[in-house]
C-alpha cells in the first residue's frame, strides 16, 4: 500500500514536471501532442464521451483550488486518464487564500478556466459578476445519472452552473472506542440517549469532561459552531424548516432556531461537560478546531469530538482510524429511529472559459470514471465524492466508506451545510461572528438578532 | 515556439510574456521589463537635451518628472478616486450614491469597536516604543557593550510582523492551570502560583497584548534613529552643559530633548503612520475576533469575504483622511529643518 501510494505521488509529481516543462519550452506543442496521442491508446477509461468535443489535443485547461498540498497530489493523479485521453493539459493551482483571491481574479478579468467552490453562497456570488458559464449538456446529464441530490446546489435562478465533486459528511461524532469499552459506554442512537450519555460521563469522570470543542480557524473563526446549530437544528426542527431557514423564509431569530440555538447551548455552554483538555466554556472560542478534538486521546480530557468526516486528517501520525482503533466516529444521532437527517458539505465546478476542452474536463469530472479514479488514486483519504453511483467498495479509508455509507443510505435525509448556502455576508460572516460572540458570553436572543439584522436587505 | 510567440496580444506584448508563469518566461518578462525602461529613460534624457535655456531648464524638470507624474496617477490617483467613488455607493460599492457607508462606521457597534481600538493602537504605540527606545538610547549611550545592546533590542526589527506575531502568539498561548504550558507568559504565571490566563480572549486586555507586540517590533527603529541623534549632538553643548552644572534629568530636559527634537518628530510620525495601517499582527493573531479588530483588517474581511466592498472603500477612505494629518505635519516639520 506504502508502495503504490508513493508510485502515485511519482506520478503526480511527473505529471506536474511535464506541465511545467512544457511551459518552460514556450510550448512546444506540436511534441507533446504527439507524445499525449500515443498515450491514449493506453487510457484506463473509456474515451468515448469525449470525442464529441472536437480535436481537443494539446489544449490546456487551468484549474484554481483551495485544495493545496499535500491533498492535492492524489486530485491531479485522478486526472490523468482524462488527460491521456484527450491529450488536454490540466494547469492546477491551489491557493490558501482561495476564497478571497478568486472573486478578485475574476473581476480582474483574470479569472481560471475551473474553480472548485466550497460553498453553493460563494457559486451565487460569482454567478452574480456574469463571468460564469452554465455547463454544458454533457456534464448536466452526467450528474442527472450521478448525483441528482446536488443538482439544486450548482443551480442559481433556475440556470445549472456546477457539478458537485467532492462531499463530506458533517453529522458525525468522534471517540474513543477503546475508552467507551473500558467505561462500558454504549453508542447513543437517539438525541435523548447522547445527552443521557453525556451527563453520566460528566459524573463518572470528575477530573475529564464529556466534550471538547474548537471554533478557532484564523478569519474563519466560528464556523465550527455554525456547524452544530445547524446539525441541531436539522433534529429538532427537521428538514423543511432548515430549508426556509436556509432561504430566510423563517427570520434567522425565529422561535425554531432558538430551540436549536438552546439545544446546543445545554452542551456549548454548559462548564460541565465542555472544554475537556482545554478548560472553561470561553476557551472553544480560542482552540484551534484542528486541535479541538486531540484530548480525546489523553486520559483526563474529553470523550466526545462533533466534527465532519474531514477530521480523520487531524488525528497524530500513527493513530489508528477504525472502529477498532483509537478514534472512530458515530452518527450525530437523530430525535428517534424515523428520521436520519445528514449535514454534509462539497465543492462544485465552475466554469468560467467557454471553450470545448474546458467542457470536456467538466464532463470527466461528473462522471462515474472520475469518481472511480478518484477513489482509486486516493492519498490520505477524503476521496467520497457526490457520485452516487460510483463503486463504493474502491474507497480503501474506513472513514471514506463510513462517510459514503451515510451518502447513500436510503433513508436518509441530506442537507446541504446551510452557512455555505446563505448570503456570503452572514454565512461567512455574521454567523461565524456571532456564534463567536455567543461563545464569549452573548446570549441568545442578542446573537439571532444580531445575525437577522446582518441579513443583507434586497 | 514560434507560433506562440507570434501570438501577439492586443497590447503588442507577446502573449507569453503577459502569462509568464515558468521560470524562463519570467525571466524573459523581467530582461523585457529592464529593456522598456531602459527605452523610456533614454528618451527622456534625449528629449531633455533638446532643450536649452532658462525657460529649458523648466521644460527639462517637466520631462525629467513626468514618467513618475504618470506612474503616480495611474498607479495611485485612479485608484484612490476610485475607491471614494465606490465608499458613496452603497454597502456593495455599486448602488446609488448615499454616505450610508459612513453612517454605518460610526453607527454599528462592531465598527464602532473597530474605530475604538485603531485609536488605542495609534495613541499607545508610537509613544510607548518611542519611549522605550529613546530611554534605551539613553541608557547604553556610551555604555560598556553599547553595540551588543544595540543589536539585541534592533533585532525584532529584522523579523516580519506576521513571523513577530506568531512567536507571541506562542508566548501568550493558553493551557489550564494544571496542564504542562506551551506559553513563556503563562508557564512565568504559574511559577507564581497565579492562574493561568487566557490573554487573546478577553477584551480589551487582548488589543493591549497585541500592541505590545507591535511596540517590541518598533522600539528598535526608534532607538536606533534616535540613538543616532543623540550622538550628533555636538560635544561643545554638552561640556558647556556640564560647566552650567547641568547634568541627568536636567541635561534630558534642556540639552538632549531639544536637540533631537527633530528626530523625534519622524520617529513619532513614522510609527503613527505604520500602526494606522497594522493589519499583519491583528490578522495573525486573532484575525481581529474577540473584539480585536483594527480598521485596515476590517476593511480587509469587508472587501473581500462580506462582499461589501463599499463599506470596506470607506474604511480605507477612513484610514486615508487619518493619515494625512500626520504626513503633511511630518512634511512641514522637514521643511522647517532645510
Amino acid at each position: 500500500m506504502a508502495h503504490t501510494s508513493h508510485r502515485r505521488t511519482a506520478m503526480a509529481f511527473a505529471s506536474i514536471v511535464a506541465v511545467s516543462l512544457s511551459v518552460a519550452g514556450c510550448g512546444s506543442s506540436d511534441d507533446g501532442g504527439d507524445t499525449t496521442a500515443d498515450a491514449g491508446a493506453k487510457s484506463t477509461i473509456d474515451c468515448a464521451p469525449y470525442k464529441t468535443f472536437g480535436e481537443l489535443k494539446g489544449k490546456e485547461v487551468s484549474v484554481y483550488t483551495s485544495i493545496t498540498a499535500p491533498e492535492d497530489a492524489p486530485h491531479i493523479a485522478s486526472y490523468k486518464p482524462f488527460e491521456d485521453c484527450t491529450g488536454i493539459k490540466i494547469k492546477y493551482e491551489g491557493s490558501k487564500e482561495f476564497e478571497a483571491q478568486l472573486p478578485v481574479r475574476v473581476k480582474g478579468g483574470n479569472a481560471p478556466d475551473i474553480a472548485y467552490l466550497p460553498q453553493p453562497g460563494l457559486l451565487k456570488t460569482m454567478v452574480e459578476t456574469g463571468k460564469v458559464i452554465p455547463a454544458p449538456p454533457e456534464t448536466v446529464a452526467n450528474v442527472d445519472k450521478n448525483m441528482p441530490d446536488w443538482k439544486n446546489y450548482g443551480t442559481v435562478d433556475g440556470k445549472f452552473y456546477a457539478a458537485a465533486l467532492g462531499a463530506n459528511v458533517k453529522s458525525f461524532v468522534w471517540y474513543s472506542p477503546s475508552a467507551f469499552k473500558d467505561k462500558g459506554y454504549e453508542i447513543p442512537k437517539t438525541w435523548d440517549e447522547l445527552m443521557t450519555l453525556t451527563e453520566k460521563i460528566a459524573t463518572d469522570n470528575p477530573d475529564a469532561k464529556p466534550w471538547c470543542a474548537g471554533i478557532e480557524s484564523g478569519d474563519a473563526t466560528g464556523w465550527p459552531a455554525t456547524d452544530w446549530v445547524e446539525d441541531v437544528m436539522l433534529r429538532t426542527a427537521g428538514a423543511d424548516v432548515y430549508d426556509k431557514w436556509t432561504n430566510h423564509e423563517i427570520p434567522f431569530n425565529d422561535p425554531q432556531v432558538a430551540t436549536a440555538l438552546a439545544e446546543v447551548g445545554k452542551i456549548l455552554k454548559n462548564p460541565k461537560y465542555v472544554n475537556g483538555g482545554f478548560g472553561d466554556v470561553k476557551t472553544i472560542a480560542s482552540t484551534s478546531f484542528q486541535d479541538a478534538g486531540q484530548p480525546i486521546l489523553d486520559d483526563g480530557g474529553c470523550y466526545m469530538h462533533r466534527q465532519a468526516s474531514f477530521y480523520a486528517a487531524n488525528w497524530p501520525e500513527g493513530t489508528k482510524v477504525a472502529e477498532d482503533g483509537d478514534v472512530w466516529a458515530f452518527y450525530l444521532p437523530a430525535k428517534d429511529d424515523s428520521t436520519h437527517p445528514v449535514l454534509g458539505g462539497g465543492e462544485f465546478v465552475a466554469a468560467f472559459a467557454d471553450r470545448p476542452e474546458v467542457k470536456a474536463f467538466q464532463t470527466y469530472l461528473s462522471s462515474v470514471e472520475w469518481a472511480n479514479e478518484r477513489a482509486k488514486t486516493c492519498g490520505s483519504g477524503g476521496c467520497v465524492t457526490a457520485n452516487k453511483n460510483a463503486d463504493a467498495s474502491l474507497l480503501k479509508n474506513p472513514v471514506d466508506k463510513l462517510s459514503a455509507e451515510q451518502l447513500t443510505d436510503k433513508s436518509a435525509t441530506f442537507r446541504f451545510d446551510a452557512s455555505d448556502l446563505m448570503p456570503g455576508a452572514v454565512g461567512s460572516g455574521t454567523f461565524w461572528k456571532g456564534m463567536t460572540n455567543w461563545i464569549t458570553g452573548q446570549d441568545d436572543k442578542a446573537t439571532l438578532d444580531y445575525i437577522e439584522n446582518s441579513w443583507p436587505k434586497s | 515556439m514560434a507560433a506562440s510567440l507570434l501570438s501577439i496580444a492586443p497590447s503588442g506584448i507577446p502573449e507569453p510574456l503577459l502569462r509568464a508563469q515558468s521560470t524562463t518566461g519570467k525571466f524573459l518578462l523581467m530582461f523585457f521589463a529592464v529593456a522598456v525602461f531602459a527605452i523610456v529613460f533614454g528618451l527622456v534624457l534625449l528629449l531633455a537635451s533638446r532643450f536649452k535655456g532658462r525657460n529649458g531648464e523648466k521644460a527639462q524638470g517637466a520631462l525629467f518628472a513626468a514618467p513618475a507624474v504618470l506612474l503616480l496617477a495611474v498607479g495611485l490617483m485612479y485608484p484612490a478616486i476610485l475607491t471614494v467613488i465606490q465608499s458613496l455607493r452603497g454597502k456593495k460599492g455599486d448602488g446609488s450614491f448615499s454616505l450610508s457607508n459612513y453612517a454605518a462606521m460610526f453607527t454599528q457597534p462592531e465598527l464602532l469597536i473597530v474605530l475604538r481600538n485603531t485609536a488605542l493602537w495609534v495613541i499607545l504605540v508610537p509613544f510607548l516604543a518611542t519611549g522605550i527606545g529613546l530611554l534605551y538610547a539613553i541608557l547604553i549611550d556610551r555604555a560598556r557593550g553599547e553595540a551588543f545592546a544595540k543589536a539585541l533590542i534592533f533585532l525584532p526589527m529584522a523579523i516580519s510582523m506576521v513571523g513577530a506575531s506568531i512567536i507571541w502568539k506562542f508566548v501568550y498561548q493558553y493551557k489550564q492551570t494544571e496542564r504542562p504550558q506551551i506559553g513563556l507568559l503563562n508557564q512565568i504565571l504559574k511559577w507564581f502560583g497565579l492562574e493561568t490566563q487566557n490573554f487573546l480572549l478577553d477584551a480589551p486586555l487582548n488589543t493591549l497584548m497585541l500592541i505590545v507586540v507591535m511596540v517590541w517590533i518598533q522600539a528598535g527603529f526608534a532607538m536606533t534613529i534616535l540613538s543616532a541623534a543623540i550622538k550628533a549632538i555636538p560635544d561643545d553643548i554638552i561640556e558647556a552643559a556640564h560647566l552650567d552644572g547641568v547634568y541627568g534629568v536636567k541635561m534630558f530636559r534642556f540639552i538632549t530633548l531639544p536637540s533631537i527634537r527633530a528626530a523625534l518628530v519622524v520617529v513619532l510620525t513614522t510609527i503613527g503612520i505604520g500602526t494606522l495601517k497594522v493589519f499583519d499582527i491583528v490578522r495573525t493573531m486573532t484575525a481581529g475576533q474577540f473584539k480585536t479588530s483594527v480598521v485596515a483588517n476590517e476593511f480587509y474581511n469587508q472587501s473581500f469575504r462580506y462582499d461589501a466592498a463599499g463599506l470596506g472603500a470607506a474604511l480605507a477612505v477612513l484610514l486615508f483622511v487619518l493619515v494625512i494629518p500626520i504626513v503633511a505635519y511630518n512634511i512641514v516639520q522637514m521643511r522647517k529643518e532645510a
